[in-house]
């Protein structure tokens, strides 16, 4: 199964909703771009039903070069982290696939 | 920020959809979203990341309050891995100090 695309969710907003194609390709984009420009922010975002998309903030921390085993520290930064919702962890706990990811 | 604020942003950005569009529009991607993992399907979204689903394997729990133990069964549970794009914007941002 090939996986979710911009292109499937726009032909979905073209199907149910009637955009038409350009407007349902830049409503995808701006739904990722505006979620992507707000946690570039430092501001936590919030999708009830499907989850937050936190931030953290890292510290500093000893690495290693798995190839050559130095030692090289890891710079502090921030990271984003998804804390799926309850009612999508539901929906998803189910799933009885043969193929796990 | 909120699902609402979200749509009150990309609303604000366009002329041609009323917010109540925007606001159907942006419901009906995050379904379309919670549907395909539900089913086991990945989600890819250059740049931003991806959405998978990872395996927990059955274990036995117990109840914090009596002790009691408890069969889990096996489940999957949603993961998120972001893109490249995203984790430079996002740390790049730490560097400018906000």
């Amino acid at each position: 199964m090939t996986a979710l695309t911009k292109a499937d969710m726009a032909e979905r907003l073209y199907e149910e909703l009637g955009l038409n194609k350009r407007e349902a390709k830049e409503m995808v984009e701006a739904f990722f771009d505006e979620i992507s420009e707000a946690l570039s922010h430092n501001e936590q975002v919030k999708l009830s039903g499907f989850g937050n998309f936190d931030l953290r903030d890292k510290r500093q921390r000893p690495g290693r070069n798995p190839k050559t085993g130095e030692e090289i520290p890891i710079s502090a930064r921030r990271v984003v982290t998804f804390r799926p919702g309850q009612k999508l962890k539901q929906k998803v706990e189910t799933y009885a696939g043969t193929q796990p990811q | 920020m909120t699902k609402s604020e979200l749509v009150e942003m990309i609303a604000s950005k366009q002329s041609q959809l009323s917010a109540k569009d925007v606001e159907l529009a942006v419901k009906t991607i995050i379904d379309h979203m919670s549907q395909s993992l539900a089913e086991g399907q990945r989600i890819e979204i250059r740049g931003f990341g991806s959405f998978s689903l990872h395996y927990r394997a059955p274990r036995v729990g117990r109840n914090p309050k009596t002790g009691e133990s408890v069969d889990l069964p096996e489940k999957y549970v949603p993961h998120f891995k972001p893109g490249k794009d995203l984790r430079e914007k996002v740390n790049d941002s730490m560097k400018a100090g906000y």
